[in-house]
């Protein structure tokens, strides 16, 4: 079977400093796989590798059996992977409605369109509608990104990148910069979009390790620019390698204390 | 509400004024309309698109000499054809400039944009031959909507039928610019405004959005140039310096870049302000620079702006 995304013996250097050294992964449908590695492991770089944003210096990338090495991310979005950024990443002057709708339009190929009236579209407002739905933005719709709280900031960065309805799906630290308590309500918002729209693969960079173990089918640890794991949580639980390499932590009665890798 | 009574008195004085006997003030507002054109272009680049052209007169200068060769050279004398061919001739030197242009962004977009102004100036300076140098090129009178009109003197020409033929050709570029900032295609301008990265993560071209955008602004300044030289009869090199270009910048933040009509309130301004401080003393650049450090600093958002302020006060 094709596997949705496969990253083969994938390099980036950056100058003498080799971030990723041969970087094998695949993410299958109906998988949530989650990439784990201390700070400097290449999680960042390998995300933007898989999503366009950085060509590899050397090896492949194909997304649903093309090579989309390098293509750059507004093709590849083009063609069903949707990214979230680690920072906070939204449009502060433009509404939600419009931040949405930016990425409807995109999905439904309308995005250049010069004389349609995007008021009438009833398309284009109907996915709005949707995607607010399904992230609880419905009735702040007209207000600017900007003055949003900062968890609702995170979650329409994610909704944006939903409303595009990919095949796959990468956040990198999807609950990155919002409260322990609001962590658990965007992950279990975003798993429950992923249901609804169709999304058949979920990938994610996340140094919280409850919601690694919490979520994952997979987890894929990375070491220096190297794939030091690729298991089930279970098995990578008990890889004594990993947990002093990666998650520098003690594991008690089976299950990982809570903390940053 | 305000916004729009205030526009509708404005809009009504426009189309009364030229029968109210005052033809020096009706010729004066002609440059305006051209400015206005040209600034509701501009302001699809600066104020949707977050890029800021130094060097947008070049296209303003393109359009007045394409009016100049093809009614001084070439006899064509309809005002549409011109008008036209002027666009074409716009958006065919834009996409390479703009294909440059549009790889950088910030002052690096500005300057570049301000460089491709100045080689263009330095060429209708020095090719005389083409270019009428330093003199410039004779812009001949053109027909409006086939009719010649040559029993009207000049006045009667530029203040009557001129005049309402540019008020129009101002209200439809309006009517088009609305429509494009309306658009599917206005509002992914305004994503790369905000956010360039996260727009291309969501499919949208930036480039492709962003030359676009950089083509749009160059024909809307192409026509703009032809209605400010049809009135002069003239068209010289410093339609194209790069002080016009500063002009223009001045006149947009005069009017607000943020709103759609404030170009066109810019425009006006910037004009009927122009002439009463030159009639007043010779250091009018004086006034204007220190009238431009106000509005930078303490109204950014311009005379739009503070319209807008009181609309929402009074709401």
């Amino acid at each position: 079977m094709t596997a949705l995304l496969e990253a083969t013996d994938v390099r980036k250097s950056y100058g003498d400093t080799l971030a990723l050294d041969g970087v094998s992964l695949r993410v299958d449908a109906g998988e949530f796989v989650s990439i784990i590695g201390p700070n400097g492991a290449g999680k960042t770089t390998l995300v933007n590798v898989l999503t366009g944003l950085t060509p590899p210096s050397s090896g492949r990338v194909r997304f649903k059996g093309t090579d989309v090495a390098g293509v750059g991310p507004a093709r590849l979005a083009r063609l069903g992977m949707a990214r979230s950024f680690q920072l906070v990443t939204i449009f502060p002057a433009l509404s939600v409605a419009d931040t949405l709708a930016v990425a409807a339009l995109s999905r439904l190929r309308r995005s250049t369109r010069p004389f349609a009236a995007l008021s009438r579209d009833a398309d284009v407002r109907a996915a709005v509608d949707e995607v607010a739905a399904l992230f609880g933005l419905h009735d702040k719709l007209e207000r600017a990104a900007r003055t949003l709280p900062q968890g609702d900031k995170k979650l329409l960065d994610v909704a944006s990148a939903f409303a595009l309805r990919p095949d796959v799906i990468l956040m990198d630290e999807p609950t990155s910069g919002v409260s322990t308590a609001d962590k658990t309500t965007i992950m279990q918002t975003l798993v429950h979009a992923a249901q609804r729209m169709g999304v058949r693969a979920i990938v994610q960079v996340e140094h919280d390790m409850d919601i690694v173990f919490g979520y994952s089918d997979r987890i894929v640890a990375l070491h220096q620019g190297r794939v030091l794991a690729d298991a089930t949580p279970d098995a990578i639980r008990a890889d004594a390698d990993v947990v002093r390499a990666v998650l520098g932590i003690a594991t008690t009665q089976g299950r990982t204390q809570p903390g940053r890798a | 509400m305000i916004v729009r009574a205030l526009g509708l008195i404005a809009g009504a004085a426009l189309v009364l004024l030229p029968l109210a006997g005052v033809p020096y003030t009706t010729t004066l507002l002609l440059p305006a309309f051209g400015y206005a054109v040209a600034l509701l272009g501009l302001n699809l680049l600066f104020g949707s698109t977050g890029l800021l052209s130094f060097g947008h007169a070049l296209f303003i200068a393109l359009g007045g000499y394409t009016a100049a060769a093809l009614t001084g050279r070439f006899g064509v004398r309809s005002l549409e054809l011109v008008l036209l061919a002027a666009a074409l001739v716009a958006a065919l030197v834009a996409v390479p400039i703009g294909l440059l242009c549009v790889r950088y962004v910030k002052i690096y977009f500005g300057m570049l944009t301000l460089a491709f102004g100045m080689l263009f100036y330095s060429f209708l300076y020095k090719f005389y031959a083409l270019t009428g140098g330093d003199e410039g090129m004779r812009v001949l009178r053109p027909m409006l909507l086939g009719r010649p009109l040559e029993h009207l003197d000049t006045v009667a020409y530029l203040t009557g039928p001129f005049y309402y033929y540019a008020l129009g050709v101002l209200v439809v570029a309006a009517l088009v610019m609305r429509r494009l900032v309306g658009s599917p295609f206005g509002l992914s301008l305004r994503s790369i405004r905000e956010n360039a990265a996260k727009a291309e993560s969501l499919g949208i071209g930036v480039r492709r959005c962003r030359l676009a955008a950089f083509v749009v602004a160059a024909v809307f300044g192409a026509i703009g140039g032809v209605l400010l030289v049809v009135p002069t009869g003239l068209a010289d090199p410093l339609l194209a310096y790069w002080t016009h270009s500063g002009n223009l910048v001045f006149m947009l933040l005069l009017g607000g870049f943020d709103h759609f009509l404030g170009p066109v309130l810019g425009a006006l301004v910037f004009i009927l302000l122009q002439d009463s401080v030159m009639s007043l003393t010779s250091y009018w650049r004086f006034v204007f620079g220190a009238i431009l450090a106000v509005i930078v600093i303490f109204f950014p958002r311009g005379l739009m702006g503070l319209l807008d302020a009181r609309r929402a006060a009074a709401s």
